[in-house]
């Protein structure tokens, strides 16, 4: 208990998590602070490189040792498998219709690509090991999710949509986010160390400070996202004690699926923590986009502010160091 | 200068659907559009803003066509196939053009 205390103390004071308070203090304060969404974008864009870039060279300095098929066969199987889960306990917690549900299902069932590199340098910065492949684990994470719950909409509400799931389909799977992420695992893959030397002084040395810039404008629009469901309601009471819960609870189980997963699959520790943060975190860019193509009946207020405004800061603040130290003591790291 | 009249249909539409919509306009053979991107603005949802956004979901787009009166009811056809289930508006106006045979 006491190892989970002082690591989430730790944790609440790095510049990464006092930056994101700092946005959402200045955004429920109605500061003007904000960040033009094409420099939102770049940061994105920067950290989904160096992440997948460092995570292909790892793969190349520890070698495959196999776990990599299993892993992203066990992460496809958990992001299909955690919107039945999600559905499933709003459904029982929540008077959100069904389209509303499956919608902030599929969030739930996919990850959060933010969480994932916070965690990861949470882990670098403590010396703690973990399987560089974890990117791609993430990557191939993203879209399961959307497909069940387009699955459980069609059977729940027969089919109506009128969209191309074909176009759908090769849409979610070339989202930038996923084809960035993956391009530069196979990058960091092939070139390696050389490659990383040659570029070292842009992914290293800044990454930090870039995803504390990040955070600070995720801090910024989720505060914007609690400001607006508080006071108009937009985000059909999302706000509720019931929603609220399941913010709160849907990352605990889904990490708990993550965990035993992790430990089956015979990951390191810190391996384990981010399989947990995967399965814990919600998608907040590429699932909303598909979600507004897919299912534009489902109001996005909802799922947004519960991804961004609930889940996301418990997991940044609470989340991962709970994880890191149930992984501890699994594993014995 | 000679002038002649022209529709001027505005279409605010979510982001996402940029792609369909645009590929429906050049089936119904309205080449002619500009695409706008929008900051932000307020609808029946409440105030929305892009600033220091990261996801296309929640953004809008304004697509600008101007074309000549008689062929105004396929292209509304056209939009309103995309524009039905989504958010967004359409609205038309009365304008001129000096170049008539470029619409």
């Amino acid at each position: 208990m006491d190892a989970i205390l002082t690591l989430a103390a730790q944790n609440l004071l790095s510049p990464m998590i006092l930056s994101f308070a700092l946005g959402m203090a200045a955004a429920l304060a109605r500061s003007d602070l904000s960040f033009p969404e094409a420099v939102a974008k770049g940061m994105s864009l920067y950290l989904l490189f160096a992440i997948g870039f460092k995570g292909g060279v790892s793969v190349s300095d520890h070698g495959l040792d196999g776990g990599l098929l299993a892993a992203l066969t066990v992460g496809v199987a958990l992001s299909a498998a955690l919107p039945f889960l999600a559905f499933g306990l709003l459904r029982a917690l929540t008077p959100l219709p069904i389209t509303d549900a499956a919608s902030v299902a599929a969030h739930y069932g996919s990850i959060s690509i933010v969480t994932f590199v916070t965690a990861s340098t949470v882990l670098d910065a403590q010396g703690i090991f973990h399987e560089g492949y974890m990117v791609a684990v993430a990557a191939a994470m993203e879209a399961p999710a959307i497909l069940s719950a387009l699955w459980l909409i069609s059977r729940l509400n027969g089919p109506g949509a009128r969209e191309d799931r074909g176009a759908l389909l090769r849409e979610i799977l070339l989202n930038g986010s996923i084809v960035l992420l993956v391009g530069a695992f196979l990058i960091g893959w092939v070139t390696g160390e050389e490659g990383q030397r040659e570029i070292d002084a842009f992914i290293t040395a800044p990454f930090k400070g870039v995803l504390c810039l990040f955070l600070l404008d995720m801090g910024l629009v989720a505060g914007r996202g609690l400001r607006a469901a508080r006071q108009k309601g937009a985000g059909g009471d999302v706000l509720a004690p019931g929603v609220l819960a399941f913010g709160v609870l849907m990352p605990l189980l889904g990490a708990a699926a993550g965990a035993a997963a992790g430990w089956a699959l015979g990951l390191s520790a810190g391996g384990v923590a981010l399989l947990m943060v995967l399965c814990a975190s919600a998608s907040y860019i590429a699932v909303p986009a598909a979600m507004r193509v897919a299912l534009p009946q489902a109001n996005p207020a909802i799922s947004l502010t519960l991804a961004l405004g609930i889940t996301f800061p418990f997991n940044l603040v609470l989340g991962i160091p709970l994880y890191l130290a149930v992984a501890n003591v699994l594993i014995g790291g | 200068m000679q002038m002649h009249d022209a529709k001027r249909v505005e279409i605010m539409i979510e982001a996402v659907m940029e792609r369909r919509l645009t590929e429906l306009l050049e089936a119904a053979e309205v080449t002619g559009y500009t695409i706008l991107p929008v900051s932000g603005g307020s609808g029946r949802s409440g105030l929305w803003s892009r600033e220091g956004q990261v996801s296309r979901a929640g953004g809008m787009i304004a697509v600008v066509c101007l074309i000549r009166p008689e062929r105004l009811e396929k292209l509304l056809e056209t939009v309103f196939e995309v524009v039905d289930r989504h958010i967004g508006v359409v609205s038309v106006s009365d304008t001129k053009v000096l170049r008539a045979e470029r619409f």
